[in-house]
């Protein structure tokens, strides 16, 4: 059927069509420009932040060297400065490694069971829940940490492993429930809901008709979990897994209240039941009272390394990402 | 259209009024002036009585507190963002020079005690110097030492490890234990040192006296210290500790006074440097050995910072001299302990050498 307007002619078509390309041109550009800005905004932003950082730092280095990343004495009594990160780095790795050992397998389950054995009412129930735990604040796992939850881990986890396996070194120390372990089990019960949330939708997302092509092969539940399910999924998991470690890096209350708060040398754990210190836990304790320009200076410092650190964490997490679904999409041809 | 006039008319009115309304309220409250404080958290509920108190005074002066705590209260001070800051240790000498010239005015006294938490012991421990210094260095591992029994002979020890717990933050009540620590034992003083925060050799890192009375309460046989407020609110067991003339002091309000009175003599004038200044460890056979002042920062000649004008400045020196003298009736309620007369007459002293561009301020 031609159009009802077919009375137009082709220079006057042209014409409209003209004006109205234009005009989109117009908006095109608009939105370019719009969305150009907030990318460039968050550049800024992250370029501000990193010099921020460096520059506050500069008396740090200029004193302590390379020495700032590798030592581990930590003095910030007047006369005696000496300013040493290597504890705290090892603190938040060692806390970080602790939560997401617990916490990516117990998260990924929850995903898989909402999405997968649960898509009734209960599952939509459990990811309400989950949702809403991750709207708690952390300061509030901090505290339930250090006034109720540490007595447990202490009395029912710690100590019979302490008692039974006491003369390996990694549970050798007396157990006091305010250590690395509390630590990393506070911090993965904090980032479970936010791995299971983007798990969730991940695995949502894979089409039926993989999952049907698997059954139809034979497989059971499990089998299907395994070849359908978690290869095509690998790399959104992967994703949701570095933003919870991400969140457990950066986390700064909760740790300072249940990890113990060591100083120095002492800081660096020894064993699951040491205390210890992470980056952001001791910028959060001494930034208030820090009058002295070295010892500030020096904990500027610490959020230069985090800075880094964090960067580091993520461009690997790029590479790991490109890796595996790189090898996943030869596996698929 | 009617709507768009209508809206216009609106629009016009509500400028109209919204130029005139501050001009009303600047006549109405002309007189009124706003002082702005920060600093320590230690005296804050102190400041803060005194805010609402000093309105029924003197309605006219507003009063503003920050507790952000000393560092940040130093450095706004220095920076001369804020009228007054307020630190729970003096000026060190380099901050000393470079706020100018500072006047440090002693506003309340604080005690630090040691509290613990040993179900077997029900009687109160008496402790010295320098064992205490051992069990913080890591020295005394053990409740049943033969040191800590000769001080106790009637009480009988358990033979558990010693947990100590410590501030992690940086704090004001640090700073005075470790003075302490610092003067009564050489090794102390050797491998730790003292200051707001330290390099603790054992132990557990709690924040604030909240969190060290946590970890305390929860945990049997460990020992830790914290602010004598503190602890008499919460019911803690605390230890008295021997003073330099041999006596085992308890710490309160009393023993604390003693031994401010004890030191008196020997404090500089007001604009003099303080950074020397400590309580810690005085003569005097009723003095408490672990307390110290918590100060107020003014500048000498109040002009030094430019936001302050002649009619503030009179009202922040009022302030201030009712604050050290009336305002310390309400110390002692909120658990502090009132400055004895000696201090206040310092106190009067220093602020009546207050100036405004060269000329004093209090006049009476």
């Amino acid at each position: 059927m031609p159009p009802k307007d077919s009375k137009i002619t082709h220079a006057e078509l042209v014409k409209k069509l003209d004006l109205q390309s234009r005009k989109s041109f117009i908006g095109d550009k608009f939105f370019k420009g719009l969305v150009i800005g907030a990318s460039v905004y968050t550049l800024c932003m992250v370029a501000l932040v990193f010099f921020a950082l460096a520059d506050g730092s500069v008396p740090i280095f200029m004193k302590e060297g390379i020495n700032f990343v590798i030592g581990t004495d930590w003095n910030a009594v007047e006369g005696r400065e000496s300013f040493g990160a290597l504890p705290y780095i090892i603190g938040t790795l060692v806390s970080s490694t602790i939560a997401m050992a617990i916490a990516v397998p117990i998260s990924i389950g929850i995903a898989i069971f909402i999405t997968e054995m649960m898509k009734n009412k209960l599952g939509t129930i459990l990811s309400f829940i989950v949702e809403l735990l991750a709207a708690v604040p952390s300061i509030i796992y901090g505290l339930w940490g250090l006034f109720v939850f540490r007595f447990w881990i202490r009395d029912y986890i710690e100590e019979p492993l302490h008692n039974t396996l006491g003369d390996f070194s990694l549970f050798a120390q007396a157990p006091f429930g305010l250590d690395v372990f509390t630590a990393g089990i506070i911090l993965a019960i904090m980032i479970i809901p936010i791995i299971t949330a983007v798990s969730r939708e991940v695995i949502k997302a894979i089409p039926h008709s993989q999952k049907e092509a698997a059954y139809a092969l034979g497989a059971t539940r499990w089998e299907m979990i395994k070849t359908a399910i978690l290869p095509s999924s690998k790399t959104g998991l992967m994703g949701a897994t570095f933003l919870g470690l991400g969140r457990a890096i950066g986390e700064t209350m909760l740790v300072t209240l249940v990890i113990g708060n060591a100083i120095g040398l002492a800081a660096i754990p020894t064993s699951l039941f040491s205390q210890s210190q992470t980056l952001s836990s001791i910028i959060a304790n001494e930034f208030n009272e820090a009058s002295n320009d070295l010892h500030l200076s020096a904990l500027i410092g610490l959020g230069l390394v985090l800075f880094v650190i964090t960067i580091f964490i993520n461009v690997a997490a790029i590479y790991i990402i490109s890796k595996v679904s790189k090898s996943y999409s030869n596996l698929r041809e | 259209m009617n709507k768009l006039i209508n809206y216009r008319i609106l629009g016009i009115s509500l400028l109209a009024v919204s130029l005139l309304v501050p001009v009303y309220v600047n006549s109405v409250h002309a007189q009124k002036v706003s002082i702005n404080g920060a600093g320590a958290t230690f005296p804050f509920p102190l400041i803060d009585t005194w805010r609402t108190e000093y309105q029924k005074v003197n309605p006219d002066v507003n009063l503003n507190y920050a507790s952000i705590g000393s560092g940040g209260g130093i450095k706004q001070f220095t920076e001369k963002t804020v009228d007054f800051g307020a630190s729970d240790a003096p000026l060190s000498e380099t901050e000393f020079q470079k706020a100018g010239s500072a006047v440090h005015i002693p506003e309340t006294l604080g005690s630090v005690v040691l509290a613990y938490n040993i179900p077997e012991v029900t009687t109160p421990l008496k402790l010295t110097g320098p064992v205490i210094a051992d069990i913080f260095l890591g020295k005394i591992t053990k409740w049943d030492d033969p040191k800590i029994k000769e001080l106790n002979p009637d009480v009988t020890l358990p033979s558990e490890n010693i947990v100590t717990v410590h501030r992690s933050d940086g704090s004001g009540t640090t700073y005075v234990f470790t003075d302490y620590l610092s003067k009564v034992s050489p090794e102390w003083n050797q491998t730790v040192g003292k200051g707001k925060s330290v390099q603790w050799p054992v132990g557990i890192g709690a924040p604030g006296n909240e969190g060290v009375a946590a970890s305390i309460q929860g945990t049997p046989n460990t020992i830790g210290y914290v602010e004598l407020a503190y602890a008499l609110t919460t019911q803690m067991n605390f230890a008295a500790v021997q003073n330099q003339e041999g006596n085992f002091i308890t710490p309160s309000v009393n023993s604390t006074m003693a031994a401010v009175s004890a030191e008196t003599s020997t404090l500089p004038s007001g604009s003099e440097s303080w950074s020397n200044v400590t309580i810690t460890d005085p003569p005097g056979p009723d003095s408490y050995p672990i307390s110290s002042f918590s100060y107020l920062l003014l500048y000498k000649d109040l002009s030094t910072n430019p936001t302050i004008d002649e009619q503030k400045a009179k009202a922040i020196t009022e302030f201030v001299e009712w604050a050290v003298t009336d305002g310390q009736q309400f110390a002692e309620s909120l658990g502090y302990v009132p400055l004895p007369q000696s201090v206040v007459d310092v106190n009067e002293a220093t602020l009546k050498s207050l100036t405004f561009n060269g000329n004093p301020i209090l006049t009476n």
